[in-house]
């Protein structure tokens, strides 16, 4: 049961938005966002370069002002009490930017004195304990700028990780890395969403977002597409009722009459809209009759099923356009 | 996770506490980043080093036992004639001699680059979401600057010091009135001339600090301040423009000698510090004004 503050108001979020909006003289970064990122959640907030997540997740840190709207983090409005919020988050924007002239644990007892809420006498030990987390410990002695693109990356999520967090902001985390980068970034989201720290991760790679992320919004042009839990999402995009017959004429029009729409006849295959797909929710008996309905109209059914759709596949439906995976 | 974790996500105002004490600690890490740059220390080396060559030069040409430049006030900065005569001169000569250009030209590198470079790395982004705050860390800048200015201020009277002692007699001073006084007592003057050029460019620390929260180019910001500097120096000159002088930063800068006097000629001396305090003041509020509504997107 959802707890319930005062007002009555639901404060299971963590992060939430309404009607947030940046512009940009005339062009509109972020338009109209309302978005809410439930308390413990992955939440993947996806879209192509350019779609207005980096603005978004800039509003919400505190680094620029909406031009309208209203936004709150951790149940507290932004930016109005966002030096609040923010020792509670670790955030990750837009790369890691670090001091080149310093050690890798330099950096972190530098970000870390800039938190006025920090114990400077467990700094140390608190960015040890960071840096062996993301496993820097052995090129923590070592300047900044030797760093490669992955060491430099973990460093910035070690400058995330060196209180313990609510919410950490993820933006782009695996941006640049090589795929065994990616996996070793990936198991450490994983691990931390399951110690009950909320992730928000803005992400253009689907797959990303599909390995890791119990909920996703979709964005495009500065507008929210869609948001839900990943697995309401892909279904949301209507997986195709496929027929494998030999029989394809004769299961194309008792398909027909069952109420399937959208029918494609192929060589060997009858691929449709199964019945009530527009509410996203397919009963199972439904298709076990579409099935016995084939048969008894003897048609010879070799295969059958609904191919479960992707994300992708939901991005496409939702936004008419190919996903550009750019770069 | 349980339930109850899930639902608590109000930030509680209890566990985690701004403390002021703790606030410092931002302080400490910027003087530690700021003095430990090789760039920060090329800076003050070259500072060091314009005493050194002042000393040797005046050395060489007064080995001969000639006077330096036929005395007076004939050439090269206050005080040089006397160096000869007295180590501590040099300190005097080192302060007139650096403070028209090298050194607000190294504290306008330091102030230039103290918001602009952070954001020209990216990382004002994550000082802010720290989260240091915005007047916190223009006040740790502002503050660094200051005690650069310091400490550069008094690296060249350190080196100036020492050299004069190595080169040349140390004794009593004779001031500028024709007065004596002891050498301790011309010591304690050193300090407090040196304490005065500092505080002469905290008006170039504050504009450098302003100019720095306009752009997202370290560089950029270090040589718009430099520039403003020898522009208003080169303004100073003209006397066409004399009604307007009193308002340089400049303008009161070589008053310092007035220290020099028995008694201590006060009126420049107040003036100068004076127009460094509404220099301050100015940029100083226009640079948190600026700073505190910037949109950060680097």
């Amino acid at each position: 049961m959802p707890h319930t503050s005062t007002g009555g108001r639901v404060t299971e979020s963590v992060i939430e938005t309404s009607a947030l909006t940046k512009r940009y003289g005339k062009q509109l970064a972020v338009d109209q966002l309302s978005l809410t990122v439930p308390a413990g959640s992955v939440f993947g907030f996806l879209g192509p370069n350019g779609s207005g997540k980096t603005t978004t997740i800039r509003m919400l840190m505190g680094l620029i002002e909406p031009t309208s709207g209203r936004a709150s983090v951790l149940g507290r409005p932004v930016p109005r009490e966002i030096r609040t919020v923010l020792p509670h988050v670790g955030a990750l924007i837009e790369g890691p930017a670090l001091y080149g002239f310093l050690s890798g644990r330099d950096n972190l007892l530098r970000y870390d004195a800039a938190d006025p809420t920090a114990d400077p006498r467990t700094r140390r030990a608190r960015a040890e304990s960071a840096l062996d987390r993301v496993g820097l410990t052995a090129a923590a002695g070592k300047k900044a700028k030797a760093y490669s693109l992955g060491m430099k990356q973990r460093l910035g999520l070690a400058a995330a990780l060196l209180q313990p967090r609510r919410l950490l902001v993820l933006d782009e985390p695996t941006n640049g890395l090589d795929p065994q980068g990616m996996r070793e970034i990936r198991a450490l989201v994983r691990e931390l969403a399951s110690e009950g720290t909320t992730v928000f991760l803005s992400s253009h790679l689907l797959d990303e977002i599909e390995q890791v992320c119990t909920h996703a919004a979709v964005m495009a042009q500065g507008r929210l597409i869609t948001q839900g839990p990943v697995a309401e999402l892909a279904a949301g995009a209507r997986g195709r009722l496929t027929v494998t017959t030999p029989d394809t004429g004769e299961a194309a029009r008792v398909l027909k009459e069952l109420g399937v729409t959208d029918l494609v006849v192929t060589e060997d295959r009858v691929t449709g809209e199964p019945p009530g797909a527009e509410e996203g929710a397919q009963a199972p008996g439904d298709l076990a009759e579409l099935n016995a309905a084939l048969v008894g109209a003897g048609v010879r059914v070799r295969g059958f099923g609904v191919e479960r759709a992707s994300l992708e596949d939901a991005f496409v439906a939702l936004t008419g356009e190919g996903f550009d995976v750019a770069g | 996770m349980s339930r109850a974790e899930v639902d608590d996500v109000r930030v509680a105002s209890g566990p985690r506490e701004v403390r002021r004490i703790w606030t410092f600690g931002l302080f400490r890490s910027e003087l530690g980043i700021t003095f430990r740059r090789w760039r920060t220390l090329a800076l003050l080396g070259v500072l060091a080093a314009v005493p050194i060559l002042v000393g040797v030069a005046v050395k060489i040409e007064t080995s001969d036992g000639s006077t330096l430049g036929g005395g007076g006030e004939g050439g090269g900065p206050a005080f040089i004639a006397q160096i000869t005569n007295n180590g501590l001169f040099l300190v005097f000569t080192a302060l007139a001699a650096t403070l028209p250009f090298f050194l607000p030209m190294a504290v306008g590198v330091v102030a230039g680059d103290s918001i602009a470079g952070e954001s020209s790395a990216g990382t004002l982004r994550y000082l802010l979401v720290a989260p240091a705050g915005r007047t916190r860390l223009l006040l740790v800048k502002y503050a660094t600057t200051m005690t650069f200015c310091l400490v550069a201020t008094l690296v060249v009277a350190l080196s100036a010091l020492t050299v004069g002692a190595l080169l040349f007699p140390l004794g009593e001073v004779t001031t500028i009135s024709g007065t004596r006084i002891g050498f301790g007592e011309g010591l304690l003057r050193a300090l407090l001339i040196a304490l005065v050029v500092a505080a002469s460019l905290i008006g170039v620390a504050a504009l450098g600090l302003f100019v720095s929260t306009l752009t997202s180019s370290g560089i950029a910001a270090m040589a718009t301040t430099v520039g403003l500097l020898i522009t208003i120096q080169i303004l100073d000159q003209i006397p066409q423009l004399h009604a307007i002088h009193p308002y340089f930063f400049s303008h009161y800068w070589l008053s310092f000698a007035d220290l020099m006097r028995e008694p201590v000629y006060w009126d420049e001396l107040l003036k100068n510090l004076g127009l460094q305090g509404l220099y301050a003041a100015l940029f100083g509020s226009a640079a948190w004004a600026r700073f505190g509504a910037k949109d950060i997107t680097a």
